[in-house]
């Protein structure tokens, strides 16, 4: 590894070491859940072993048979947010699909509330009305 | 023995319909006596839900726009939770005659869906295109998979029994084109009867389908694409029957 200067050394891992530092740090404030946090840790976690250790790149592009070693970092990144964006698509369906169902519920239960409170007797109806206000 | 009119719902999915909402529930009210008559406001701007409730309709009012696929969802969970054995849906805009409910509600004796179809020979209504071509793969897939002809298979115009009811409360598709299309796929693979009705429909209040090329070849593209995943979709029992 010749080419690789001192700096750009040092510069690869304080990349991954920054992007694992977001990521841990957003899991720890639960601003991120687990679930979806998972790639990003895989790929920082991936990317800091590479960053300290260039050779581990090289062995294994030539266990995969890849010829040029940035590509497999290429490929290896490409596929990790391929599987996030689907993941995301994925779990945004089934948000709709909740939020769906909870608007249809919304609806025929305010026509309940409002059967039964048109069902109320006059002097209940506002005190309803004033607790509501 | 046909359903008698007090066991039927009539739902009307209205997105901003306050202009004709009234007059169809009204015509409703006129031409089926005794009958229930929900109006699902799918997140409408306008005074669609103050008019429809004018008018006389039980009304539910949808918090925003779910598409015809959720409105009527609403539609089929209330008529369940309210012990009602049929439901048909007419559209808002006054497209339907509601005089053709008892037709659909005679073809239910013997199967669980009734289509009003327009191109049954009354009514005239004219399609050109790629949106005909849609159509005409439509039908012909959708007949196939029904055993029975079917000639329009995206009319809104549809009564549906106990057991399809029981069905669509919980797998109503709500996307695009789900509310017909993959409506009668997941119901005809899960043992349901569909039979199909001449009806005439009255122009549109909102003008006539598009003919634009384009937004019709996309059609034929949207609708060829969601047939296939309908098709190839997990089947769905209907509970408590056995399938043999």
């Amino acid at each position: 590894m010749s080419s690789l200067s001192i700096t750009s050394y040092i510069f690869g891992i304080l990349a991954s070491l920054i992007t694992l530092a977001v990521v841990i740090e957003m899991l720890r404030r639960r601003r991120l859940r687990e679930r979806h946090a998972i790639w990003w840790l895989i790929a920082g976690l991936l990317a800091l072993v590479v960053s300290v250790f260039p050779a581990t790149l090289v062995w294994a592009a030539n266990v995969v048979g890849v010829q040029v070693p940035t590509n497999l970092v290429f490929f290896v990144s490409i596929a990790i947010l391929f599987l996030v964006c689907i993941q995301h698509s994925a779990e945004l369906t089934k948000l709709e699909e909740q939020t769906r169902t909870l608007a249809e519920r919304v609806a025929l239960q305010e026509m309940r509330i409002r059967h039964a409170e048109s069902r109320l007797p006059p002097s209940a109806q506002s005190e309803s009305d004033r607790s509501s206000e | 023995m046909a359903i008698p009119l007090s066991r039927t719902l009539i739902v009307l999915p209205a997105f901003n319909e306050e202009q004709s909402v009234g007059a169809v529930v009204n015509e409703v009210f006129t031409k089926l006596p005794g009958v229930a008559c929900l109006v699902v406001d799918d997140g409408s701007r306008d005074r669609t839900s103050a008019t429809a409730t004018l008018a006389g309709a039980r009304v539910a009012t949808l918090p925003f726009n779910l598409g015809v696929g959720g409105a009527m969802r609403t539609g089929f969970r209330y008529a369940l939770e309210n012990d009602f054995d049929v439901v048909v849906q007419i559209d808002a805009d006054g497209q339907h005659d509601p005089a053709g409910v008892t037709a659909l509600l005679a073809a239910l004796d013997d199967a669980d869906i009734a289509i009003g179809a327009r191109f049954a020979g009354e009514g005239e209504y004219k399609v050109r295109g790629p949106r005909q071509w849609a159509m005409v793969v439509l039908a012909r897939v959708l007949s196939r998979l029904a055993h029975t002809r079917l000639t329009d298979a995206t009319s809104g115009f549809k009564a549906s029994g106990p057991r399809a009811l029981q069905l669509f409360a919980d797998h109503y598709p709500a996307e695009y084109l789900g509310d017909t299309i993959e409506a009668l796929v997941i119901a005809s693979r899960a043992g349901c009867r569909i039979r199909q009705i001449p009806v005439s429909m009255r122009p549109r209040a909102g003008g006539q389908p598009s003919h634009n090329p384009f937004k019709s070849a996309t059609y034929l593209g949207r609708a060829c694409l969601a047939l296939a995943f309908a098709l190839i979709r997990p089947r769905i029992e209907l509970k408590g029957e056995d399938t043999a």
